[in-house]
């Protein structure tokens, strides 16, 4: 946050802190139940405590789009699934012991990567003088587009983005594929392949 | 979720309002935050309030099949002409300077065109992702 105070800063650890707090609790959650609703609520829960934390980091953009999606339309999709399903996760057939100490593991390594990078928005790291300057200076000037986010989204980086949408396009074709021949039950098929001709797969 | 009138009357309430917001964001993320991502969740989310309170089949007349595949299409195809116009007219693959006279303007219409593919694309797919789950029963 530009020209905050050292009071601003304990007060932005502080909710930083209980955001992180609360997702951890979240996800804590989610590994004991069983209930497959709870989750999925649990789930959304989590993408909005991520959206905020992105607000706090001045990152609406990515805010909005984790509210929106990740609150919004995952849970949607995963509800519409669960009725397709049954809503209790069955029990375990091994003990947690060795995902665990391969999680365990995975995570430190990654820490431990983690401590030779810059520290957390340091103006001086590699990623803050490579290229992003030149957008912020140029940007409104030859896009005149107000929204970094959004020249840099769709000119600087289209190709980029035309690979996102070919991804959530491909996305929904395979869906379709997969589920989209689905006929409502009230037209069944004339020549009897019998009840189990479609949903038996 | 047929006979729950406070639904049903919210929902009807709400949904002009949610498909107006997508407008908003899908228009506004020049200057604000937001973009075709964001508005064509939104602008599906409408969609799929009104299935979820009226039933699948009510929203598949509102959106039929042939419309929403379209749209999948259709954003697609307006994102990658965007860029083929551009080479067209004698620039790079998807480089807007050239689309107008002015390059700042071309620019301009170009991230204006490539948003609106995003978002077409991204709410035809949310729509048909939500249909292909909620249309089959168990």
């Amino acid at each position: 946050m530009p020209g905050a105070g050292p009071e601003d800063r304990a007060i932005e650890q502080l909710i930083n802190g209980l955001l992180l707090a609360f997702m951890a609790a979240a996800v804590f959650m989610v590994v004991r139940l069983r209930s497959l609703f709870a989750v999925v609520m649990l789930g959304g829960i989590y993408s909005l405590l991520a959206a905020a934390l992105f607000v706090v980091l001045d990152a609406v953009d990515v805010a909005f789009t984790e509210a929106a999606v990740g609150a919004g339309i995952s849970t949607v999709l995963a509800l519409g699934a669960l009725s397709l399903t049954t809503s209790r996760e069955k029990e375990p057939a091994h003990t947690p012991l060795l995902p665990l100490v391969v999680v365990a593991l995975t995570g430190a390594t990654l820490i431990y990567g983690s401590l030779d990078m810059p520290s957390f928005g340091d103006p001086e790291a590699p990623i803050q003088q490579h290229v992003a300057p030149r957008y912020l200076e140029e940007g409104q000037q030859r896009t005149g587009v107000p929204n970094i986010v959004t020249a840099v989204l769709a000119s600087y980086r289209g190709f980029d983005t035309l690979g996102e949408v070919m991804v959530i396009f491909t996305a929904g074709i395979g869906v379709l594929l997969a589920l989209g021949s689905a006929r409502p039950a009230a037209k069944p098929r004339k020549r009897g392949r019998g009840k189990g001709g479609e949903a038996g797969e | 979720m047929t006979h729950h009138l406070v639904v049903r009357v919210v929902a009807k309430l709400l949904i002009p309002f949610i498909m107006l917001f997508g407008l908003y964001v899908q228009f506004h993320g020049d200057f604000g935050p937001g973009g075709g991502f964001q508005a064509g969740v939104i602008f599906a989310s409408a969609f799929i309030l009104y299935a979820l309170v009226f039933g699948v089949e009510v929203a598949r007349r509102v959106a039929p099949d042939w419309f929403v595949r379209t749209g999948i299409a259709l954003g697609a195809l307006l994102f990658g002409g965007t860029g083929v116009a551009s080479m067209v007219l004698g620039g790079n693959y998807l480089d807007y300077s050239v689309l107008e006279a002015d390059p700042v303007a071309g620019q301009h219409l170009g991230i204006l065109l490539v948003e609106l593919g995003v978002g077409i694309t991204v709410a035809s797919v949310m729509i048909a992702i939500f249909f292909a789950f909620a249309g089959r029963s168990r």
